[in-house]
């Protein structure tokens, strides 16, 4: 709600074509100068202050398969950081490494170190069911449990135990913070699969804020929605910027613009011998800076639509 | 036909484009039919065997009344001196029915629940089958099983009042609910395992343990499959013969407890037709009326289960 300029700034993400989903990209980076950015809303430091997590010499392994290699990246706290690239480069996989979801996937192995406010995310005594209870995940497809609305918010409170004084204002907090209370509030007791996609994934944020997490990872959240519920979910990021560090996987290069503070782009390179394609950090800057002027070849060639 | 002539005369020269079928297809028609006739045979041998039970059960009903029929507490139909009382064989049926799905719920909707949740992709691929095969057992194993095998554990570890006789409804449901464990697990894991991993994972996501997913997420959202295989589950345990006819006993007994001998409707029915009834006996007829009972009792809990499942299951997309 501090950022007010968004909700005007709808319509117009919301008539600008999307680009597909490996990035057919944009004719021209010039064009970016016409979207207001949060980051030209708020001053961004060079360098992330007060990082919440660092990622050094990050890689991912699936089995013998190294999917990502050589990431090295620092989160700011409450700012936004969006992960991009084309597909297969691994930014989804580096994602799921940050609250272990990737320990689901069998034969998953990360390498390299990840600390998350000075404490190894991967060290021997660290319960991955505590870690994701401060670093939340909004997923790609809605995926609302099929309860009511209210049971949806319910769930994490009561799984995690924590013991609100009142459950119906943490439900109500919630679907506000995720600004959808007020088109729910006559019909908490309905299934959540009433809803239309977008409210869906709204509901997905609630249910992700209302076990107050630190940092909320974001995987593609809006690629399964239509321009008008991708709009609204981007004011919502932005406004929760505020309170939560947020990292998003995105295809959707104006969608990174429009909201990250930083970007780190990710690309695939085959290896000489083998020809495994492994994916790999190229760059990470703020995103004003990397749209603009990008440092690297394979940067600009992505952004500016001449691969991907 | 017209249609599709007319619009190969507009894009092309008139008459020089057929859409017509070459020749009939009398293969197509021959399939159908005897595809049909598959599905109308099991229908109709449906309707048959419905019919056959509804007309004995009728005379029978003409010679003794409905109410002493369902309330009597005494039975025995082919004495001399008859008392058509059906509650022992109901109650015996529902003795062993009850400790049969107290033994069959527990322990798979447990091994549905590890093999979906808990078991690598080999453990479940090595483990499933294998559970299955119990389903393949022939009953009459199970319920020699039953009468020489567990009855006399049963009578040797007994720690409290009087061990059960040598026939009893316990050994024969602990055993009936062994071979159901199969259907239970089976169908359930396949419901759980239908779960979309996506909903695990935002429970996972959301700081749950896999005790709190399996419990919390994917048990309500399986719960109709769940449902359908206990039902099915319970119609086996009532259907079923050979386990009580063999170690259940023979004696129509009005009693709840478990440890003596009783009858179920199934095993009178398979004990009167082995023995000599000439068609047309009261005798006879007895057999077709447990029959219907029986029948009846299995379709209304069908029926009652549909609709419980309606009303609490979860339903994702």
């Amino acid at each position: 709600m501090d950022n007010s300029p968004s909700a005007d700034d709808a319509p117009t993400s919301a008539d600008a074509p999307q680009p597909a989903a490996t990035g057919s990209g944009l004719a021209d980076p010039a064009l970016h100068l016409d979207t207001p950015t949060r980051a030209g809303r708020r001053e961004i430091p060079e360098q992330p202050k007060d990082p919440v997590m660092l990622l050094r010499d990050v890689a991912v392994y699936y089995g013998g398969f190294r999917a990502v290699k050589d990431v090295n990246l620092d989160f700011g706290r409450r700012e936004i950081t969006a992960l991009i690239g084309p597909s297969g480069c691994g930014k989804s996989t580096v994602l799921r490494c940050l609250n272990r979801m990737n320990d689901l996937v069998r034969g998953a192995r990360v390498a390299g170190s990840i600390t998350y406010h000075d404490q190894d995310l991967y060290g021997p005594k660290v319960d991955p069911i505590v870690v994701r209870r401060s670093i939340g995940m909004v997923f790609q497809k809605p995926n609302p449990f099929p309860k009511s609305i209210y049971d949806n918010i319910a769930y994490g409170p009561r799984v995690t135990g924590m013991k609100p004084g009142s459950m119906d204002e943490l439900v109500e907090q919630a679907l506000r913070g995720a600004a959808l209370w007020d088109e729910v509030k006559d019909k908490l007791k309905q299934n959540a699969y009433s809803l239309s996609g977008g409210q869906q994934q709204r509901l997905c944020i609630a249910r992700c804020i209302a076990v107050n997490p630190d940092v909320i990872l974001m995987d593609e959240p809006c690629s399964a929605l239509d321009p008008i519920a991708t709009a609204r979910i981007e004011d919502l990021m932005i406004e929760l910027a505020d309170r939560y560090t947020i990292i998003i996987v995105t295809h959707n290069m104006q969608q990174a613009a429009r909201v990250a503070d930083r970007t780190a782009f990710f690309t695939a390179e085959a290896d000489a011998t083998t020809g495994e394609r492994t994916g790999l950090l190229v760059e990470y800057d703020r995103t004003g800076a990397m749209f603009h002027n990008p440092r690297d070849r394979r940067t600009e060639d992505y952004i500016s639509g001449r691969f991907g | 036909m017209t249609r599709a002539e007319s619009t190969a005369a507009g894009g092309v020269a008139a008459g020089s484009v057929s859409l017509r079928r070459p020749r009939p297809r009398y293969g197509e028609a021959v399939i159908r039919g005897a595809l049909f006739a598959a599905a109308l045979l099991s229908v109709a041998t449906t309707v048959g065997i419905v019919v056959a039970l509804i007309v004995p059960t009728v005379e029978f009903f003409a010679e003794v009344s409905v109410l002493d029929f369902l309330t009597g507490t005494e039975w025995a139909p082919l004495f001399a001196r008859p008392k058509f009382g059906v509650l022992p064989l109901l109650v015996g049926t529902l003795v062993v029915t009850v400790v049969a799905l107290i033994v069959a719920i527990p322990l798979g909707l447990g091994a549905a629940t590890f093999l979906s949740e808990y078991a690598t992709d080999r453990v479940r691929r090595v483990l499933k089958p294998v559970l299955e095969v119990l389903a393949g057992i022939p009953t009459v194993v199970y319920g020699f099983f039953a009468l020489t095998f567990v009855t006399p554990l049963l009578q040797d570890i007994w720690l409290f009042g009087d061990p059960p006789e040598g026939f009893n409804a316990l050994s024969a449901g602990i055993v009936m609910g062994i071979m159901i464990v199969p259907t239970v697990a089976s169908l359930s894991e396949d419901a759980m395992s239908a779960v979309p991993a996506d909903l695990k994972a935002g429970g996972y996501a959301l700081g749950s343990s896999k005790r709190q997913v399996a419990t919390r997420v994917t048990f309500p959202a399986a719960l109709s499959g769940i449902v359908a295989a206990i039902v099915l589950a319970i119609s086996r345990a009532v259907g079923e013969t050979m386990i009580v006819l063999v170690a259940a006993g023979g004696t129509p007994n009005l009693s709840a407890d478990p440890r003596e001998a009783m009858q179920t409707m199934t095993a009178f029915i398979g004990a009167a037709g082995i023995g000599d009834q000439p068609v047309g006996s009261i005798g006879y007829k007895t057999i077709f009326a447990v029959g219907s009972l029986l029948f009846v009792i299995t379709l209304v809990m069908n029926a009652v289960s549909i609709r419980l499942v309606r009303k609490f299951r979860e339903v994702y997309e």
